[in-house]
């Protein structure tokens, strides 16, 4: 178990990168904490498995370094960091039984045999597959290979991190939920540092003490799922994150106000220096209420999704999603006002503070 | 539920059955008919029944040219498939290498065999080729012409030569399959560079494998122009495998009732070899 120090990483798949394109990770300087749980949220090919490999050493950064607990590893081979890792696919030998790929990392590692058994039967039982012991890899069903995986992940009880990238891609739906939670268990119960890497926000959520979230090879915003939720710091975040996303609107500001086309809307507080820059204002479909008074709509569509209402609206031209609680009705002659409280102002994509 | 049997289907086959007939079945039964006639020639034949089959299992000289065919066989695998494996796991993965490995290797397998055979003649005789002069210019003494081992390590030598690249290919083609994830997951749990191909590679190529031994077995065990163009199965009848005796049989002598049955027996025996090795390997395969 150990801290992790990213200090300034950055990485290229090109031999000489020269712009800020050309990089898969622009710029990564960070900290895991030991013994957090962090969930990497990101869409694809925005250097969330870049970063993992580069923390477990299957990839050397173009530039900057990486500390365990204060210690250079940058140099060092997978095998020498100690660490887990648990990838999108599952990952078995074939030609071994279920007991054999659980004992392999630790065999490799020179552990009494008697030691590598207690252990073995330790986590054959945390994930479930003692039944299946001593049955070949082969044949079983990308579940099972997949739970093998984890297994493998979690057999080292003295390694500095465990990473997974997301593990629970082929994993049925019923099963994932069960997994996690059991992650989440074994999380609490030994306390490594763990590092998840997802591309569904529940996944992220439910999972982590913090969630990192990555656009473009860079991140963008850490946080817990609260902050991410009410306090986005970048556009991205609110889209990506919440269902629907954050409905972001270009705004003229004017002091404590914004002004939407014809419209204005009262901010909690003055905006800082954003000249020449493009300022959005971004509010959650949750903060927006739908009655007959305030700004007039027009209503496109209503979606029912059950538990409540998704409202499709067109405001000053711009589309705007608001959540209807699942017994409301829609007026006929609707207006929306906005809660000051979910109010954020953007300015080149990037949230900034209101004062006041 | 009940299905409605309509028996017309049948007729689709009819094509396939009409060419295996045309290419297989019929040429196939005017062997079996040489095999159980005798002739005195004029077009003559008479009944001779399993004689000529007793004849040929009984005969040393198709023991010996069997076993020699055995021995061949053993001994290239014994060569091929390890060193193929070799190679295969030492070409690069990716990058500019690949295309130009991936041609060398196929070189040897685009020549016909008679130009292999001719190639090895000229590059092994003593007088003007440049490996028989070259060793015996080091005081090697090598005559293919003279000496049964010279003249047997040339053909196997030239066999390797020639179809080692299959096994390389087929072992490759395995080996590409493998995703990035196990070579790094296998880093993660610190295996040994053993462990990776015990546990990994070899698994993987299991199935190739299965079919470059099936193909190289059956290839060697039937091998006839390589070794006639370079030894013509001799010193004596040092390298006279199974074909060349039976093509001496049948062409030379004009012994169609022997060299019938001779034929026979040795595709029975291909084919019983075969799917031994078959059902040794997918057994062994099915146990993991």
């Amino acid at each position: 178990m150990a801290r992790i120090d990213l200090d300034h990483i950055r990485h290229a798949y090109l031999p000489n990168p020269s712009r800020d394109e050309d990089y898969a990770l622009r710029e990564v300087h960070h900290s895991w904490e030991d013994g957090g749980a962090y969930a990497l949220l990101g869409p694809s090919g925005c250097g969330k498995t870049t970063l993992l490999n580069i923390i477990s050493g299957l990839l050397t950064p173009s530039e900057g370094r990486i500390l365990f607990d204060g210690r250079d590893v940058t140099g060092l081979q997978p095998e020498e960091r100690n660490i887990a890792q648990v990838f999108q696919f599952p990952v078995v030998y074939d030609t071994m039984t279920v007991a054999d790929n659980l004992a392999f990392p630790l065999r490799n590692r020179g552990m009494a045999e008697a030691d590598v058994k207690a252990r073995v039967a330790e986590v054959l039982e945390m994930i479930d597959l003692g039944a299946i012991a001593h049955r070949k890899a082969r044949g079983l069903t990308a579940d099972l290979k997949q739970k093998i995986s984890l297994g493998r992940g979690l057999v080292r009880a003295d390694v500095n991190a465990i990473l997974f990238d997301e593990p629970l891609t082929v994993i049925d739906p019923h099963m994932k939920w069960q997994l996690r939670s059991q992650l989440k268990l074994l999380h609490r119960r030994f306390g490594h540092t763990m590092v998840y890497v997802t591309h569904d926000q529940t996944e992220a959520l439910t999972f982590a003490d913090k969630v990192v979230v990555m656009y473009g090879g860079e991140i963008v915003q850490i946080g817990t799922p609260q902050e991410l939720f009410e306090r986005p710091s970048h556009t991205f975040v609110g889209y990506f994150i919440g269902s629907p996303g954050m409905n972001v609107l270009p705004v003229a500001l004017d002091g404590a106000r914004a002004r939407l086309g014809a419209q204005s809307i009262a901010l909690p507080g003055a905006a800082g220096a954003t000249e020449g820059k493009r300022t959005e204002l971004g509010i959650r479909p949750e903060f927006i209420q739908l009655g007959t008074a305030g700004m007039p709509v027009s209503i496109r569509a209503v979606e029912d999704i059950g538990r409540h209402k998704i409202v499709r609206a067109v405001i000053e031209g711009h589309e705007l999603a608001i959540v209807l609680a699942e017994d409301s009705s829609v007026p006929a002659d609707p207006h929306v006002t906005f809660d000051p409280a979910g109010i954020n102002i953007y300015a080149d994509d990037w949230r900034v503070k209101l004062g006041g | 539920m009940d299905k409605s049997w309509n028996n017309k289907a049948w007729f689709m086959v009819l094509p396939m059955l009409l060419l295996v007939a045309f290419s297989a079945v019929i040429p196939l039964m005017t062997v079996v008919n040489y095999s159980v006639q005798d002739t005195f020639g004029n077009n003559q034949f008479f009944w001779a029944g399993t004689a000529w089959f007793s004849d040929v299992l009984s005969s040393s000289r198709f023991h010996d040219a069997l076993l020699r065919n055995l021995a061949f066989s053993g001994i290239i695998l014994l060569i091929e498939v390890p060193l193929g494996i070799f190679i295969a796991l030492n070409m690069p993965r990716r990058g500019i290498g690949v295309p130009f490995c991936l041609v060398f290797m196929s070189l040897p397998l685009l020549i016909p065999w008679n130009v292999v055979g001719t190639i090895w003649q000229v590059f092994g005789r003593v007088d003007i080729g440049l490996l028989g002069y070259t060793l015996n210019g080091l005081g090697v003494d090598y005559n293919y012409v003279n000496d049964p081992f010279d003249a047997w390590v040339t053909v196997l030598v030239m066999d390797v030569w020639h179809w080692t690249s299959l096994v390389v290919l087929l072992c490759y083609a395995g080996l590409v399959s493998i995703p990035d994830a196990y070579y790094q997951a296998a880093k993660i749990d610190g295996a040994s560079r053993f462990s990776v191909f015990r546990y990994i590679q070899l698994p993987k190529m299991n199935r190739v494998l299965l079919i470059a031994v099936l193909l190289r077995f059956m290839d060697s065990f039937m091998i006839y122009t390589e070794p006639f163009v370079v030894t013509g199965g001799g010193p004596g009848n040092a390298t006279t495998f199974l074909s060349i005796d039976l093509v001496k049989t049948a062409i030379g002598q004009f012994d169609l009732g022997p060299a019938a049955a001779m034929s026979l027996i040795y595709f029975l025996i291909i084919l019983l070899l075969s799917w031994v090795f078959y059902t040794v390997m997918i057994t062994n395969d099915a146990k993991g």
